[in-house]
């Protein structure tokens, strides 16, 4: 199992190495093979491993690789921790890494750096991997790191572009702001527990339930809560959660397949997987668990909304994946740990296949994002065109497909939560159903059906009747071939991606939510069990149990109004802007969120920097400290190496000085 | 007295490397110019055979042999192994040297292995004599190698003043023994420490002896004030024997200190401690301070070098196992810099031309990214930043000073050595930022490109797995 193990880490680390050092000697071909096939065997290897785990009930593998190094007492080490939750995690992510580099060959044939895209995509499958299977805080951290570094290069990938550098400043200060609560929960369970290792703090954190600290003027808080708030202060920051989640969305800045593999399916799930794994923390603080819910919720609800009046066609889909991150998120503050992971495995599927469908559909529109400019993409990309509906209809909850059990088992599971917050969070994940499937079926109906696309009509007209008025700007008429079905390198992917998008839900919802998969791996408090709450018998009368609930019905209407007024009555959109300006616009700055951020913020601290660069900087430090000291080390220095006269005598005479001094001090003294 | 062979297991590597040495004096005899490699080849040889003889030897037990002369415990086993692998890697560097600037001959072969004897014997001395014995047949060897380019104006004045300083040091090392087996009525270190102990010898007589017993090990490591000899002595030896000099012999230096001062007077450690701290904090603030306005960058290193034995002297001061530990991993690590700091040196001197000034190390990246990317390591190590393993010495070092709770000693060295990392960044400024003065390809054999790769990469991947070697230092002062 060891060697299983490390070839599954180190495959993708070794094809990265070879892509990104010896790219002019491997050439393109030769980068996304080495990483394909490092990938390739890293994925077929987690395939079974997982097979050990969920069907011949492996043991739990928790073995220390390496030992960095101990001081005082507290162990540093690189280790495994195998279990039916990382076996699950590792092929969620292989799996979808496999399929994003091979779809990448498609999508950035024509493109600079393709080996470089190659390296970094391939280190990132290594760091995650790292993430996940690790058995302690500090590989732990190393791999969230890991994964932020690779996603702060894939983000400004275009670094000649400026909006592609602004945006991945911006992915990486915010997440800053989210690792340093993380390194500071990582630093208190070091501190009061003695340890990095997950078994050994998990043992040792009951006995701390009710111990407090003093962290602040005089007021003691609970040890479990604040060790829980901080570290999910890091989940925040990297699954993008309200405030810390303004970077998602400029992320898209990236090439579309890093979107669709870090920024939706495994990077952004971290922090979803990292609260699921301290799960035996959560469980001590009911606060932590509240205010887990309420972020969670918030994100769903409000982020969906923001998805609506989007036009570009990523951005929509960013949006979608924040506010299902949300779902996840509040699945987790209200105990329901088996299915905040289990949406995270159908979204990983569905969300990576409307992506990079949504790729397709760029490669098809020749890089260009605009929805207003596209249309009826339906006739000319056909694959593209079903299995983005396969992903649309998983992520509204449709009936059957993998997205409904998760969303609908969380809704349920919020439901029956009693702590604190948990109504609120039950109405906000409800309606986001409605939210969820208004903007989906928008984007679908705008890019798939009506006229266009745009820049290939015949006889263009700026005001078409599609209703949009702001598109002012004249698109002069391409000569550019009508767009076509993208190679089979960017379809076979999106295929095998929509094959577990729709079955995935329907086979694993026994065994995950409510069979015996994550039986310690897991652990919930019994007064928190909302999950066992729920009535389940079998997949398919879970179908006939939510027919009954309102979540569907939601969806239906959501669908519905996105028909009517996207197809049918394209008027009532603009109508409905113009005259509900003020939440247009509330929505179109995005809560302003990214204009508080700019002004307080970076203006902020631009403003305070340059106070203690003018005052503290320059005339004290430079001038006084480091100019001034260097110019007296440089004085002495120069004097004193006349000391060195290269005369005997004289060196002759320095030591029997210095054997005067020390007799004088030590002896007659 | 009877002697079976396996109770002489634990010499065995002296014995075999005195054998060997005056088999290579004899055999070179009988070579010409053209057939010298073997010279090399059996000194090589016989250095690795010696590692492979003190690791046979080995072990967790102290082992006396001659009546309490010689000791074999594992600190002996670590300083030999590895001022044996320094050597390899002098030996190995200083080859091209030698060649180039035609001194290549057989006695700079022997010579280094005597010297190389001397600093086993130093390891494992048990008594006054032994450790006199070991450290005269080093310096012997050492003044004859300095002078080894006798045409050298440069070189033979160096040796001069090596040679006549040197003397004075050993006469007041000789002085200060000499008061001590007045005091305690014994040369044997184990006895005279439990003399110390038991309070039966006159305090102020110790003390007077000790002072001068210091003096001795602060000039063989290069201590402020008894440093002068350093600078002109390294500029003015041929760069092969500066090499040698500058890093093998301060695991030798090492040895003496601890023998003398651990396992003789260590009863006296709060006398000589304080006087430990008046020399490291000097060398520490001379040598750095002085480095910064050197030209040359052997007197520069030179100078760097007294800086650091400042930071050795610092985990003796602390006086106990942490300390000592500490005190060996920084010399080890230190010789190891320094053999691959020398040995570009060498590598990028040709012939008739010594790369001395800091001009030389101008635009080295443009030239060979490779040697460039090793120095770059090494000097970085110097300076101590991580993850290369100058920065692990360091942290051990001070985490034994701040243990024995002197805290504003740790300040004074991070301090100065602040102002220390300003010559190596400038150093590493001068390779990657400026253009290249001298343009002539680099010529270097295969041999010494390897041990340069070894070397650097070993500065590296020991700061990033520190822990074998730290543990060797630890376990070694039974921490």
């Amino acid at each position: 199992m060891d060697y299983i193990l490390l070839t599954i880490v180190l495959a993708p680390l070794a094809g990265s190495l070879i892509a990104g050092l010896f790219r002019n000697q491997v050439g393109r071909a030769g980068a996304h093979w080495t990483t394909i096939i490092g990938v390739g065997i890293s994925c077929a290897l987690s395939f079974y491993v997982f097979y050990q785990y969920a069907f011949n009930g492996a043991p739990v593998h928790n073995e220390t690789v390496y030992t960095w190094m101990v001081v005082d007492g507290l162990r540093m080490e690189i280790g495994f921790l195998v279990d039916r939750l990382t076996a699950m995690m590792m092929v969620v992510v292989t799996f979808v890494s496999l399929m994003v580099h091979i779809y990448t060959i498609g999508y950035m044939a024509h493109e600079e750096g393709y080996q470089r895209f190659f390296s970094y995509i391939a280190l990132f499958t290594f760091s995650m991997l790292m993430l996940v299977m690790s058995n302690n805080f500090l590989q732990l951290f190393f791999g969230w790191e890991a994964v932020g570094l690779v996603s702060y290069l894939l983000i400004g990938f275009y670094v000649k572009r400026e909006t592609a550098i602004f945006a991945n400043l911006k992915a990486f200060l915010v997440n800053r702001v989210g690792d340093f609560g993380f390194i500071l929960g990582i630093a208190a369970v070091a501190m009061y527990m003695g340890t990095l290792d997950y078994y050994e703090a998990f043992e040792r954190a009951p006995a701390l339930a009710n111990a407090t600290v003093v962290v602040w003027g005089d007021d003691a808080w609970s040890l479990m809560t604040l060790i829980c708030i901080l570290l999910f202060v890091g989940a925040m920051g990297k699954s993008a959660q309200v405030p810390l989640h303004v970077w998602l969305p400029d992320s898209m800045e990236g090439p579309t397949p890093i979107s669709a593999l870090i920024h939706a399916a495994t990077m952004v799930t971290a922090g979803i997987f990292m609260v699921a794994r301290m799960s035996p923390l959560y469980e001590l603080s009911e606060t932590a668990l509240s205010f887990v819910l309420i972020i969670g919720a918030t994100t769903a609800f409000f982020m969906g909304l923001i998805g609506i009046i989007q036009n570009d066609i990523k951005r929509v889909v960013a949006y979608s994946t924040l506010s299902q991150l949300g779902y996840m998120i509040a699945a987790l503050g209200a105990s329901a740990y088996a299915a905040g992971l289990f949406h995270l495995m159908t979204h990983a599927f569905f969300k990576a296949l409307l992506f990079l469908a949504a790729g397709s559909v760029i490669i098809g529109m020749h890089h260009d994002q605009d929805i207003r400019n596209m249309g009826g993409m339906r006739k000319y990309m056909p694959i593209t065109h079903w299995t983005f509906l396969i992903g649309t209809l998983a992520l509204i909850g449709f009936p059957g497909f993998a997205g409904f059990f998760s969303k609908d088992a969380i809704i349920e599971a919020v439901h029956f939560s009693r702590i604190f917050g948990s109504d609120y969070a039950y109405w906000l994940l409800l309606s986001g159903v409605f939210v969820t499937a208004l903007y989906s079926f928008r984007l679908y109906f705008i890019v798939f059906h009506g006229k266009g696309p745009r820049h290939f009509e015949p006889h263009h007209d700026v005001h078409d009747e599609n209703g949009d008025a702001e598109a002012q700007e004249h698109h002069p008429v391409h000569d550019e071939p009508k767009p076509h079905e993208s190679p089979w390198v960017v379809t076979v992917p999106l295929v095998l991606l929509a094959i577990p998008s729709v079955v995935i839900g329907y086979l694993a919802i026994g065994p995950m939510l409510f069979g015996e998969y994550f039986d310690g791996t897991l652990t919930v408090a019994p007064i928190h069990a909302t999950l066992s709450e729920i009535d389940f018998h079998g997949a398919a009368g879970f179908i006939l149990h939510g027919l009954s609930g309102p979540a569907v019905y939601l969806a239906a209407a959501g669908a519905l109004v996105a028909w009517f007024v996207y197809t049918r009555k394209p008027n009532i959109a603009t109508d409905l802007a113009r005259r509900f300006s003020w939440i247009y616009r509330v929505l179109d700055s995005k809560y302003g969120f990214d204009s508080f951020n700019q002004w307080f913020f970076a203006g902020g601290a631009r403003q305070l920097g340059k106070v203690l660069w003018q005052a503290g900087d320059r005339a004290f430090i430079d001038g006084a400290v480091v100019n001034g000291s260097a110019r007296s080390v440089a004085w002495l220095a120069s004097v004193t190496r006349y000391l060195q006269t290269g005369y005997l005598y004289h060196y002759a005479f320095a030591i029997i000085l210095g054997l005067l001094g020390l007799l004088s001090w030590f002896v007659i003294r | 007295m009877q002697y079976d062979l396996i109770s002489l297991q634990p010499v065995m590597p002296e014995i075999f490397m005195l054998g060997a040495a005056c088999l290579v004096l004899v055999v070179d005899l009988f070579l010409t110019q053209r057939t010298r490699m073997w010279t090399y080849g059996l000194t090589l040889a016989t250095l690795l055979g010696a590692i492979a003889l003190t690791a046979w030897a080995a072990g967790p037990e102290r082992q006396v042999l001659f009546d309490g002369s010689y000791v074999r415990d594992p600190v002996s086993d670590v300083l030999k192994i590895a001022l044996l692998t320094i050597t390899v890697f002098v030996m190995v560097y200083a080859r091209d040297y030698l060649l180039q600037r035609g001194i290549y001959r057989g006695e700079f072969y022997t010579l280094a292995l005597f010297a190389s004897l001397g600093m086993m014997i130093m390891a494992s001395a048990g008594n006054f004599l032994t450790v006199y014995l070991g450290l005269e047949l080093l310096a012997l060897s050492m003044y004859a190698l300095v002078a080894f380019d006798r045409d050298s104006v440069k070189g033979s004045e160096a040796a001069m003043k090596y040679f006549v300083l040197g003397a004075l040091a050993s006469g007041l090392l000789l002085y200060g023994m000499s008061m001590l087996y007045g005091a305690t009525g014994t040369l044997n270190l184990a006895a005279m420490s439990e003399v110390i102990a038991a309070g039966k010898a006159e305090e102020t007589v110790l003390v007077f002896g000790l002072v001068f017993v210091v003096i001795g090990i602060a000039f063989k490591f290069g201590a402020v004030p008894f440093h002068m000899w350093v600078p002109d002595v390294y500029d003015g030896a041929p760069t092969a024997v500066t090499l040698f000099l500058g890093s093998a012999p301060k695991i030798a230096a090492f040895a003496l200190a601890i023998r003398l001062l651990a396992d003789g007077a260590g009863g006296l450690s709060a006398h000589w401690s304080d006087m430990l701290i008046i020399l490291a904090v000097a060398s520490l603030a001379i040598g750095n301070i002085v480095a910064i306005a050197q030209t040359n960058v052997k007197r520069m290193l030179a100078y760097s070098t007294i800086s650091h034995v400042g930071f050795i002297f610092l985990g003796f001061v602390a006086a106990d196992g942490r300390g000592y530990g500490a005190a060996l991993f920084y010399t080890v690590v230190y010789a190891l810099t320094a053999a691959g700091g020398f040995g570009l040196l060498t590598i990028l001197s040709r012939k008739g031309v010594d790369a001395e000034t800091l001009d030389d190390l101008k635009g080295l990246n443009d030239r060979s990214p490779w040697l460039a990317g090793m120095m770059l390591l090494i000097l970085f190590s110097m300076a101590g930043v991580p993850p290369t393993v100058g920065f692990f010495a360091k942290l051990f070092v001070l985490d034994a000073v701040v243990q024995v709770d002197m805290v504003w000693l740790a300040i004074v060295a991070v301090f100065f050595s602040i102002i220390g990392a300003y010559y190596y960044l400038r150093a590493i400024k001068m390779m990657y930022f400026d253009k290249p003065i001298d343009d002539h390809p680099i010529v270097a054999s295969v041999d010494s490109r390897v041990a340069m790769s070894v070397n650097g990469l070993a500065v590296l991947l020991l700061g990033i797995f520190p822990t074998a070697l730290l543990q060797a230092c630890r376990t070694a002062f039974g921490g």
